[in-house]
């Protein structure tokens, strides 16, 4: 139950090229900015779109999209969770779950014991009578995780299970399903344009930006060193980019930011926000990184303000709020930022 | 509300309410028992039912899957075969019974082949008016079906699909329960119009009482010569119109139109 994909699709003015494999038991999370191809690709991988290009193929050799083969959706063995669960209106909850066992021509009296089983296991027993808008929001994305999971499909898709959540529900709803992924067997790939998402139930992470695949690898790899402006910020990074020189990187933009190690060639130089430090005289003692910039915005997020300062050097600044109460900060405030070296993570580009 | 809109609005009230109000107003209600008794009233009634409800039945068997067609597939040419089946909507119901008569008509293009096959000739027959009203009626129900499926979330095909449902399927258990509050809606526009059907019935069945003569022919007729009971007998169908209308409505239009 492994996945193989190589997908080549155009929708408007997006072309999307991406190649994914996914193996059994694994949970590949594909994260992007909206527009970025994500839903095209799950699309594709479910049989919904005919791909312009490229292969799908399941289990080494079952193929499901090739140059002149394409199965449609229900002949594909696979669950699809969709962003608001997509629970048909007119049926019970049991009977929505009981579907796609009906589809396949499991009996009406197996395929109902079969989706109360599943209810009791997402913690919806009970409500199987119920109709989709009797439940909550919640209740409505656990009961689409079972009609999903109920043929034991080769393939999970899930596009955005959480995001039509709010935010107390997405927290128990994700724990329960990372719970459910890893008691799943076949390859699951998860659609999502929240890095929490992605961090939290991904074996591995799939970045994909304007159609094309921009990092990959396993979460905390792609957190710690984000690849692209839109990663880093997701994770809440700053990215510089240069050419390492010694024990400094001369920044492609300019200006020169001093490293801890011996670096050489195109490196990235990944800053946290936490660990840039903003005064108002130029730091004494010598930290080797100080610049004077300029305050851009300041905006609170969470106990801290984000500064994002402009200048030599493009950074942005967490603060608690009480420093920056006696900074006395407003935008356009020339202030000097440092940070320190050993606080810098660098990685070749 | 400015005087420029609520006058013409009143006026448009008064100009649909009055002449239903003068209907029930001149009625001769002591005669009405008398005259609903009379030879061929009772005929006339049950076949404007029968032939309405069948046309409606034919219209829903042929309809809906054109409905479908118009909303769903991606055929070609389908902006030009929705122009097409609409034309009966905006085409004098005598030219339609004309042009139905010129193909299925004992010469025309297909009844000539149907004659010369079995030896029978559709104009002039209760079945003749059964197309008639169809031919006129089904569009309305075509149109109305078409907009339910194209307000409806197709998506929900998309999520049948993954759970194994072919396109098929997924019509008859997806698609259609979603729809059926638009299809009951068309079926009763459609119902209504062929219960009120007059010109191509004439052109393509004729009136002939008990077999063709239906409620609208009848009250035509028998306005030449005995405008009493012509009354009667739109009153008649005024009270079956209104009757189906408030049956549905509270069960179906007021659903249907609320999405």
């Amino acid at each position: 139950m492994s996945l193989a994909a190589h997908v080549v699709a155009r929708r408007g003015a997006l072309g999307l090229d991406v190649e994914l494999a996914v193996a059994d038991g694994e949970v590949l999370g594909v994260l992007g900015p909206n527009g970025a191809g994500k839903s095209t690709l799950l699309r594709v991988l479910a049989g919904l779109l005919v791909p312009d290009g490229g292969r799908v193929v399941v289990d080494g050799d079952r193929v499901w999209d090739d140059v002149d083969l394409h199965v449609p959706a229900h002949q594909r063995s696979l669950g699809m969770v969709f962003q608001d669960h997509l629970l048909f209106p007119h049926l019970s909850v049991a009977e929505n779950v009981a579907f796609g066992l009906r589809t396949r021509g499991v009996r009406r009296a197996e395929a109902r014991a079969a989706a109360e089983s599943w209810l009791d296991r997402v913690g919806l027993a009970g409500l199987g009578d119920s109709r989709p808008g009797q439940l909550s929001g919640g209740q409505a994305q656990r009961a689409a995780l079972a009609r999903a999971l109920v043929g034991d499909p080769r393939l999970l898709l899930l596009d955005e299970p959480l995001s039509a959540l709010d935010a107390r529900t997405r927290l128990t709803v994700r724990a329960e399903l990372h719970r459910h992924l890893a008691e799943y067997a076949g390859s699951a790939v998860l659609v999502t344009h929240d890095p929490v998402d992605a961090m939290a139930l991904a074996d591995r992470v799939l970045v994909v930006e304007d159609g094309a695949v921009v990092q990959a690898g396993p979460p905390a790899e792609v957190a710690r060193r984000p690849r692209t402006d839109y990663v880093a910020r997701l994770v809440g990074l700053v990215l510089l980019a240069g050419m390492g020189d010694g024990q400094q990187v001369r920044l492609d933009g300019g200006g020169v930011v001093a490293v801890a190690e011996d670096v050489a060639g195109p490196v990235f130089v990944a800053v946290r926000p936490e660990s840039v430090a903003l005064y108002l005289q130029r730091p004494v003692g010598s930290p080797r990184n100080v610049w004077p910039l300029r305050l851009a915005t300041a905006t609170p997020h969470g106990s801290v303000v984000r500064c994002d300062l402009t200048g030599e050097v493009p950074l942005t600044a967490d603060v608690t709020a009480t420093s920056f109460a006696e900074l006395g900060l407003a935008p356009g405030a020339e202030v000097w930022a440092a940070v320190k070296a050993s606080e810098l993570t660098v990685y070749p580009r | 509300m400015p005087a420029p809109l609520l006058v013409p609005a009143l006026l448009a009230v008064a100009f649909l309410v009055l002449p239903l109000v003068g209907l029930v107003v001149r009625a001769p209600w002591s005669e009405i028992g008398p005259q609903l008794t009379r030879p061929g009233v009772g005929e006339a009634l049950r076949l404007s039912l029968v032939s309405a409800t069948l046309a409606t039945l034919l219209s829903l068997l042929l309809g809906v899957p054109l409905a479908w067609v118009l909303a769903r597939s991606r055929v070609r040419g389908r902006s030009l075969l929705r122009a097409l089946v609409t034309v009966p909507l905006v085409l004098p119901p005598v030219v339609g019974g004309v042009a139905l008569f010129l193909v299925l008509g004992r010469q025309g293009i297909v009844g000539r082949w149907l004659f010369e096959a079995t030896g029978f000739s559709l104009p002039f027959t209760t079945a003749a008016v059964v197309v008639a009203e169809t031919f006129v009626a089904m569009p309305f129900l075509v149109v109305s079906v078409e907009g339910a499926l194209r307000a409806a979330d197709a998506r929900f095909e998309d999520a049948a699909a993954t759970l194994g449902a072919d396109r098929w399927t997924t019509f008859r258990r997806v698609t259609l329960p979603l729809v059926a509050p638009g299809v009951a809606a068309g079926a009763v526009l459609c119902w209504a119009r062929a219960l009120g059907e007059f010109g191509a019935t004439i052109t393509f069945a004729g009136n002939f009482p008990g077999t063709t003569q239906t409620m609208p022919l009848a009250v035509y007729l028998t306005l030449q010569r005995d405008p009493e009971a012509a009354i009667v007998l739109s009153l008649v169908l005024l009270a079956v119109s209104l009757a189906t209308l408030l049956l549905l409505r509270g069960r179906w239009l007021v659903r249907g139109a609320a999405g």
